[in-house]
């Protein structure tokens, strides 16, 4: 039966977007570790290492999000495991998220001038010392805004897990849809919901920039 | 448990598949040239409009880019119709796509317009020339030039993005590699053969667009 929007299905939708920041905390941090060893396997000087780190990247940021999810969601099962859309999404998303933080890190990487890694060889420290003392300290600084914007399109992507059965802020207002047949007020309440959750991290994003910006041109 | 790969179902049909990568290549294409013009006027109206067309730029731009695909494509599809609007399938993807990718290139070209010294545009105005022409003939072509590796990757980025429209059951390559899997049930074949075929196009689209480059930018 077709009954009205109640305040009900708005709380439902606020309590469902707790899941869609769940998934999305998952993501950054499983794609973050991971994003780690793939940016380190990107950077260190032995090429062949190198050349895997670039083809992880260019296979996952050349193929679609939806892709990615639906070859894990139905991977595990060949291996005869069958997972909960939990973690599938949760494994799909880290690694989606691993190739982007790679490559947006190894960006800040380089924006360490040259002459950091010569004086800090010079100075006799290892490959290892050098990132840890040096680089990664400076590179930190760099990453900070264009990670927080990258975590915006972390959220907006989470909504792709609804097609997977996870039940997100997206699945729940197709399913308040389906219950109400008011599309257009439900779906705007759920873009609503995301740009309450994904304005602030693009604002403080901009905001880090800028004041990287005046920090550096000094 | 040890599982049997059979690409040879997915094979048989590979000629479904690709007639879906054609629709794909196509909503791509049609997608960005209407993405580039929204782009285009957006950062005009953004950078240099007055002040009420100036805010509606800026909120067109947040509001989109705040939001998932997902949800605006269901706006459009599910939610129009109740306004009076009534969009077939395919028409409402590309409406939902260009209105995204609009948002995006907008944001993209007024960062290029920024880049472009304030001198230029006042020795264009000195010169005689209206705003617009000194938009059209010294702004926008060296702005484009600027911005022009960040616009190709959100293009590339957008083709991937169409795989969403499968949502709404736009025949395209992923939608048709969903119906692929409820007929042979080789899912984890279907979608790895799929996800080859994107990245094929994602690497022909990033050779096209270094060529572009080289034939406008580099003569």
């Amino acid at each position: 039966m077709i009954r009205e929007v109640n305040s009900l299905d708005l709380l439902y939708l606020i309590m469902a977007a707790r899941w869609t920041l769940a998934l999305t905390a998952m993501a950054f941090v499983g794609g973050g570790l991971l994003g780690m060893i793939v940016l380190l396997l990107r950077v260190v000087p032995l090429r062949p290492l190198r050349w895997l780190a670039m083809g992880w990247i260019q296979a996952i940021q050349g193929t679609p999000l939806l892709a990615q999810l639906f070859v894990f969601f139905f991977g595990f099962a060949i291996f005869g495991y069958r997972v909960s859309p939990w973690v599938a999404a949760g494994v799909a998303f880290s690694i989606y998220a691993s190739a982007f933080f790679a490559e947006i890190w190894r960006g800040c990487v380089e924006a360490v001038p040259r002459q950091q890694w010569e004086a800090s060889a010079a100075l006799g420290l290892g490959f290892g010392q050098q990132l840890r003392y040096v680089i990664v300290p400076q590179a930190f600084r760099i990453s900070i805004p264009p990670t927080v914007g990258f975590l915006v399109q972390l959220v907006k992507n989470t909504s792709l897990a609804s097609v997977i059965g996870f039940v997100e802020l997206t699945r729940e207002g197709q399913i308040t849809t389906g219950a109400t047949f008011r599309p257009f007020l439900v779906y705007g309440i759920v873009a609503l919901l995301y740009f309450l959750i994904c304005f602030p991290l693009s604002q403080w994003s901009q905001h880090l920039e800028r004041r990287l910006n005046v920090a550096h041109s000094h | 448990m040890i599982y049997t790969f059979s690409f040879r179902d997915v094979f048989a049909q590979f000629d479904t598949l690709l007639n879906g990568a054609v629709l794909t290549l196509q909503l791509s294409a049609i997608t960005m040239v209407a993405g580039l013009v929204i782009g285009i006027v957006g950062a005009l109206a953004r950078s240099w409009g007055p002040l009420p067309v100036r805010l509606t730029a800026a909120t067109y731009v947040e509001a989109i880019r705040n939001t998932p695909l997902l949800i605006q494509l269901f706006i459009v599809f599910f939610g129009l119709p109740g306004m009076g609007l009534r969009l077939d399938a395919t028409p409402a993807a590309v409406a939902a796509l260009s209105i995204n990718l609009g948002a995006y290139a907008t944001e993209i070209i007024r960062a290029g317009i920024q880049a472009i010294h304030k001198s230029q545009v006042e020795a264009g105005l000195a010169l005689g020339l209206s705003r617009l022409q000194v938009f059209r003939y010294v702004v926008l072509f060296p702005a484009l030039k600027v911005i022009y590796p960040a616009l190709a990757s959100q293009f590339i980025l957008l083709m991937l993005a169409t795989s969403v429209v499968s949502q709404i059951s736009v025949p395209e390559l992923f939608h048709t590699a969903s119906v692929l899997q409820s007929r042979t049930f080789r899912d984890f074949e279907v979608y790895i053969v799929a996800a080859g075929m994107y990245l094929a196009m994602a690497l022909i689209f990033r050779l096209a667009f270094a060529l572009i480059h080289r034939w406008v930018f580099q003569r």
